[in-house]
């Protein structure tokens, strides 16, 4: 309970300092980049497996008993609603959420975080607030490319590896379409994104105890990152669909 | 003026500050001396917030620092300058970039930001030093940086959290001269905190020492140099049999 007050209160400083528009503004720029552009290599190559794997499955499952052009419409579906959020989340989840909170946490244990302080800056405004904003704004961004390189995946596989033409596939892909499929998994990336932006920047700056600290709220930032993916990939099933 | 007022700090079961007041005149170098531990670094950072006191305050020209608000806060704070043990140096930014964070904050124009980070780190002796990364740099350079980046603000107090630990002791004397002179150029007021006697004899104008949350003595070098307290002795003798000889000296022998 004590640990939900202290969440609820960095919550509420975070969202104080995103007044100080002269501080973070300049900063977010290189968190985009950071935590978005080079992010990419991994959600990408994780996307195309995706891909070549439901096409493969899809494939399996239906043989003699649903039309084959459905593999579209189940690569479509799946990447869009469920795996591109969810496998690129899992993955960010260890590649940024780990990188926040082991940069912060080295920065307050060798009093990095307190010579900010000294030099008139507010450390949320100048760690945070970029770093959560980045990851809001980045994570739609590299799970949108991911979804749309996943199902060219998929299609590519299925013409390849299936009995099944071009136009089948995007027939298929294009059946059950709604718009909602997109937004929905774009809402998802954005919450992700923002959740494992503020445990890793939570973790980091209430490290302790020198290098052995930083291991463990880092260690502690991936968990619970992972962990509140699936919380919320569950809870936006729930209201949204 | 900086004072503590019946400072009480408490770290779970530990209570480190226990009724600690100290007044820090203007334009003095206040030494505070004390064991490993003894809650040194945990009031100096009283000073600019960095820790709230459980009970009692520390005022800075009057203000309690405790209760001024952010941007009370940050004012206070462009106006000290606060060396750290490890020189805290942000070890992503290079030499110049380190000593430009502080002044672009106080929204200097350009060329002000680059006299200022020429003349601080001369006044250090690291001209030349500007591009480099922290990483590259030895720890007493590290230290000299800290203080270039202190200095750089120009600040009306600076605050020293043991400036010579873990230095050989000439770059600790030269650390030490580098502090006398910085007081005589720009006129601060400063509080450091150690428990190297001849970094303290050296630049101080008053000690004060730090026992059991409390500040023991108070007084100038010399009065601290001739003390008769056991349990000061002890310390800046680093002789631990020096409180026991103080106590068991024959008559006429001066305690």
């Amino acid at each position: 309970m004590s640990a939900l007050g202290r969440g609820g209160q960095f919550l509420g400083d975070v969202g104080r300092s995103l007044r100080e528009t002269d501080t973070w503004v300049s900063l977010t720029a290189v968190q985009m980049r950071r935590i978005g552009v080079q992010s990419l290599p991994i959600a990408l190559f994780i996307a195309v497996f995706a891909g070549i794997v439901l096409a493969l499955l899809s494939s399996y499952s239906f043989t003699g008993a649903v039309p084959l052009y459905f593999v579209g419409t189940f690569v479509g579906k799946a990447m869009m609603l469920e795996l591109a959020p969810v496998l690129v989340g899992l993955a960010l989840a260890g590649r940024v959420g780990a990188n926040i909170a082991a940069e912060l946490g080295t920065m307050r244990v060798t009093e990095q975080v307190d010579a900010l302080e000294t030099l008139a800056f507010n450390p949320n405004a100048y760690l945070v607030v970029p770093r959560a904003l980045a990851a809001t704004a980045m994570f739609p961004v590299v799970v949108a490319l991911a979804t749309g390189l996943g199902i060219v995946a998929g299609w590519f596989t299925a013409i390849n590896l299936l009995d099944l033409s071009s136009p089948d596939f995007v027939k298929g892909l294009r059946l059950f379409y709604q718009f909602k499929d997109v937004w929905f998994g774009l809402l998802k990336a954005m919450s992700f994104g923002f959740v494992i932006a503020m445990i890793g920047c939570y973790k980091g700056l209430n490290t302790r105890g020198g290098a052995e600290g930083v291991g463990r709220e880092t260690t502690a930032a991936v968990v619970m990152g992972a962990e509140m993916i699936l919380v919320l990939d569950a809870f936006w099933a729930v209201v949204l669909l | 003026m900086i004072v503590f007022n019946d400072v009480y700090k408490r770290f779970g079961a530990k209570e480190v500050l226990n009724g600690f007041s100290l007044e820090v005149r203007d334009g003095e170098t206040m030494v505070i001396i004390g064991h490993s531990g003894s809650g040194k670094s945990v009031a100096l950072k009283h000073v600019v917030g960095l820790l709230n006191p459980d009970a009692g305050d520390v005022q800075v020209d009057g203000a309690v620092v405790h209760d001024l608000d952010r941007d009370g806060l940050t004012a206070l704070r462009s106006g000290i300058g606060f060396v750290f043990q490890f020189a805290a140096l942000f070890d992503s930014m290079t030499v110049r970039e380190n000593l430009e964070l502080g002044l672009k904050r106080q929204r200097l124009d350009p060329r002000v930001i680059e006299e200022r980070v020429h003349e601080s780190l001369a006044l250090v002796d690291l001209e030349g030093a500007e591009d480099k990364l922290p990483a590259e740099l030895s720890g007493g350079m590290r230290k000299r940086v800290g203080l270039a980046r202190a200095i750089a603000l120009r600040p009306q107090y600076l605050l020293y959290d043991e400036p010579t630990t873990g230095l050989d002791p000439v770059t600790s004397a030269v650390i030490n001269q580098l502090m006398v002179r910085t007081r005589e150029k720009l006129g601060v007021t400063g509080i450091v905190v150690t428990h190297d006697m001849t970094s303290a004899y050296a630049v101080g104008d008053r000690i004060a020492m730090l026992y059991r949350g409390q500040v023991r003595q108070v007084g100038t070098v010399d009065q601290i140099r001739r003390t008769h307290d056991p349990i000061v002795r002890q310390f800046i003798e680093g002789r631990p049999e020096a409180a026991t000889d103080l106590q068991t000296a024959p008559p006429g022998v001066e305690r």
